[in-house]
């Protein structure tokens, strides 16, 4: 069973991860992006993870719709919305449930990236973070280490590809041969499921 | 614009969301400017970051808003990319921005023209939206 202090595990490892890989997600944003992706992530997860020290909510619902709401607030991107809905829709899902089984979790991760698709209006293949998230959530009722696995390669997949959303798809065929930012900090995020359970 | 103001006289209220603080000051000034005469509906602009940077303040955006918000509602106009989306996520949190607050799908500059000048007729809030999307009908090549 998962619970709150699990998912608090899970944002501050997620934290930890786009601090660590700040500098690497800038890299990417730089010749297809605004070269601003690492640090507005960076100021996004601090501000969740000192939201969650402070607040200190007791259920995971409750955990990711703070985190959700913080990420909106303070990432000044449009990484924001888009991970802030993530986090909230999945927290939202998740319900009042003081523990949540694994596949709970799936089945509202689920419904997070779902909801991401309908705020973005992204589909897989477009070169955006749904590329990294639907196979991390397909490989989910497998295991973390099968989602961080398939986070990975769906983010190294986007590199051949043409983006279609987002700032990108202005440069059309010349976003060609570049990793997505956003589907390589999705793959930080699931990746650091399996730092909270090791913990 | 066929609509009278009601006896209250409640303005829709109108915010300019963009990525550039000067941006969404300027297209506010411009559109208010435009609409002329004695009173017009309140126009409050939410450009950029906190910190004065390129970017979406959702902390601006939700305070725009309240600050325009007279009861009948409050019509939403952004730019690009990260302003829709945040528009969008405040609006399904539901308590962040008024009730009866509408993100408008209309071009930002001419759509802001055609909404204050509309909300200052005393319009309501489904006259407004229509008008600032009408203005994606004018072509101009």
């Amino acid at each position: 069973m998962l619970d709150a202090e699990f998912f608090r595990r899970w944002m501050t490892a997620t934290a930890a991860s786009v601090d660590r890989e700040a500098e690497r997600l800038t890299a990417l944003d730089s010749p297809i992006g605004d070269a601003d992706h690492g640090s507005n992530l960076q100021r996004g997860f601090t501000a969740v993870v000192t939201a969650l020290e402070k607040e200190a909510p007791d259920t995971p619902g409750a955990v990711l719709t703070l985190a959700g709401r913080r990420l909106i607030s303070t990432v000044g991107g449009a990484s924001g919305p888009l991970y802030g809905t993530l986090l909230r829709r999945t927290g939202k899902a998740l319900g009042d449930a003081a523990e949540v089984t694994e596949e709970q979790f799936t089945d509202a991760l689920r419904a997070g990236v779902d909801a991401v698709m309908a705020l973005g209006g992204a589909a897989p293949g477009d070169k955006t973070m749904i590329d990294a998230l639907v196979p991390a959530v397909d490989a989910l009722a497998e295991s973390f280490g099968a989602a961080k696995t398939a986070a990975e390669e769906g983010a190294v997949a986007t590199t051949p590809l043409q983006a279609r959303k987002g700032r990108a798809s202005y440069l059309g065929e010349r976003s060609i041969g570049h990793q997505d930012p956003g589907a390589t900090s999705s793959s930080l995020l699931i990746g650091a499921l399996m730092e909270a359970r090791d913990e | 614009m066929s609509e009278s103001p009601d006896s209250t006289n409640q303005f829709v209220g109108i915010v300019l969301v963009s990525h550039s603080a000067a941006v969404a000051a300027s297209v506010a000034e411009l559109a208010t400017g435009l609409a002329g005469g004695e009173t017009t509906a309140p126009v409050a602009a939410a450009g950029g970051t906190v910190d004065g940077g390129l970017g979406t303040s959702a902390e601006l955006i939700s305070a725009a808003a309240a600050s325009v918000d007279r009861g009948a509602g409050v019509a939403v106009l952004t730019d690009l990319g990260s302003a829709v989306l945040t528009v969008k996520a405040l609006l399904a949190e539901g308590d962040e921005l008024p009730a009866n607050s509408r993100l408008v799908d209309a071009p930002f500059v001419e759509g802001a023209v055609a909404a204050v000048v509309t909300a200052s007729a005393g319009a309501d809030l489904a006259a407004v939206e229509a008008a600032a999307a009408e203005a994606y009908t004018y072509r101009k090549a």
